[in-house]
């Protein structure tokens, strides 16, 4: 991983409160009175005051004080899109590895062929990629996976790249408008999965450009001035 | 006089055989996120104790019997390098190794949200490269930052410092003659924000009094270091031109 500046002082980039000054805070800070304001994510209430328990930045949205960490691990929720690697089979499911503590288990009932018992191997083998989505996580983090849906399936070719979970939202944009421009820049099928891996597909060079960007994103994805430096390369490209 | 032999540990004009106060504590360096492979990593200098710690996970607890279906379980491996003092250390655990992991891992599960990752387990390394007297508290330090850095939500950053008596004077941050030739050894981890005792061991014996001044030097110095882990983790954030890690 190597995203890890931004600047104190630099404004928040979207948000509720336009302008606002970022405030980084640590494990065990303070971030205010606890009265009136509900406790959200990366805090916790402690008395009279909300402190925080992740390093990250205080956001206050609708009366809701949450911390937004600068490094989290991906916690699987159910419906979220996500990129699996195959680590295991067994007669009649597959365990994938989607980037979180636990394996994902796919069963055969969810995957998109018809198996018969024991030919799962033929169907995905260890090493293979899945886009999958989320269909349950229970309270001890047991997570299935299922690959019944539109577009869901095994993904053949392209690559496949990770950045930190807190850049996804800097690689899709608003709305996904900064994923729609590179797709279309790029000539690329993309997939940017909820737990930080990115599928590309494309010429090889529409695929190099894509990793400049990704390299982009992992080193500058939290600065005020990525978008500035994003958009000249996506000039550069359309210059070329 | 009091201590073994006759090692004099204060100096005739009052303070100590490095030049500290008896108040004083050695200097402190903490940096985060030095390891590129790790989930969070940490290096702090305390004096001549050098401590590098490692955060992995949360991942998945392993063996199957260490998992715990309400909460996750923290993995600490305490070690120190064989070349961190002047006698060889004979590589691998050891006794001493196996407390230290063991009581640096019951403190650290006072401070992380451990109901947060049931059946997990949050693997720490810490790994002490020279060790000059309290390499336990420096290692929890360096432990404490890691964690943070690699996002593991905690109720507070914990401090390890520790406090001992010598000649019948309480110190503060013995050093390796005071560790080794003093009479008391109080070791703590600390909850600086709230003042809380995490961690607490006694090597020797103090009175009620001693070990109260004890408990102060140790609160103070905790404020002093949780500030630089504070700084060391926002710095890591705020550098101008950042870099690789």
């Amino acid at each position: 991983m190597g995203w890890r500046v931004a600047q104190h002082g630099d404004k928040e980039m979207s948000g509720a409160k336009e302008g606002a000054e970022l405030r980084l805070v640590t494990p065990g800070e303070a971030i205010g009175a606890s009265s009136g304001v509900r406790a959200g994510t990366g805090t916790l209430i402690m008395g009279d005051n909300i402190i925080a328990t992740k390093v990250g930045w205080v956001k206050e949205n609708n009366g809701v004080t949450s911390v937004d960490p600068i490094s989290s691990a991906y916690m699987p929720r159910s419906g979220d899109l996500v990129i699996g690697i195959v680590e295991s089979v067994r007669n009649n499911l597959w365990f994938g590895d989607v980037n979180g503590p636990f394996n994902g288990l796919l069963p055969m009932s969810l995957a998109p062929w018809k198996v018969e018992f024991g030919a799962a191997r033929q169907h995905m083998d260890i090493g293979d990629i899945m886009l999958a989505r989320v269909q349950e996580v229970d309270e001890a983090h047991n997570i299935v996976l299922t690959m019944k849906g539109v577009g869901l399936r095994r993904l053949k070719e392209g690559i496949m790249s990770e950045i930190s979970m807190n850049h996804i939202s800097r690689l899709r944009g608003e709305n996904d408008s900064t994923l729609r421009e590179l797709k279309e820049v790029s000539d690329c099928r993309i997939i940017v999965a909820e737990n930080g891996r990115v599928w590309i597909d494309g010429d090889s060079e529409g695929i190099s450009f894509m990793r400049t960007v990704l390299e982009l994103v992992r080193n500058d994805g939290h600065k005020a001035t990525f978008s500035e430096s994003l958009d000249s390369l996506i000039k550069e490209r359309r210059n070329a | 006089m009091g201590g073994y032999g006759d090692v004099q540990l204060l100096r005739e004009d009052g303070l100590r055989l490095d030049g500290r106060k008896v108040d004083e504590m050695r200097e402190v360096k903490v940096e985060a996120g030095i390891l590129p492979a790790a989930d969070g990593s940490a290096w702090v200098q305390h004096g001549l104790n050098v401590a590098v710690c490692a955060v992995y996970g949360p991942m998945e607890a392993h063996p199957r019997k260490i998992q715990r279906q309400d909460r996750a379980v923290i993995d600490v491996r305490y070690n120190m390098a064989p070349f961190s003092t002047s006698d060889r250390i004979r590589p691998g655990f050891n006794r001493r190794s196996r407390e230290i992991s063991k009581v640096t891992a019951e403190a650290l599960e006072s401070v992380v949200l451990v109901e947060r990752f049931p059946r997990s387990k949050i693997r720490v390394e810490i790994e002490i490269l020279a060790a000059e007297a309290g390499t336990r508290c420096v290692g929890i330090t360096a432990a404490a930052v890691a964690l943070a850095d690699a996002g593991i939500p905690m109720k507070d950053l914990i401090v390890g410092v520790a406090s001992g008596k010598i000649e019948d004077t309480v110190v503060l941050d013995l050093d390796k003659a005071e560790d080794n030739y003093g009479q008391a050894d109080l070791p703590m981890g600390i909850l600086p924000t709230t003042g809380e005792i995490a961690f607490l061991q006694m090597d020797g014996d103090l009175s009620v009094e001693e070990y109260n001044t004890c408990v102060e030097y140790n609160m103070k110095a905790a404020k002093e270091i949780h500030e630089l882990m504070v700084d060391a983790l926002k710095r890591r954030y705020m550098e101008k031109n950042g870099g690789e890690a």
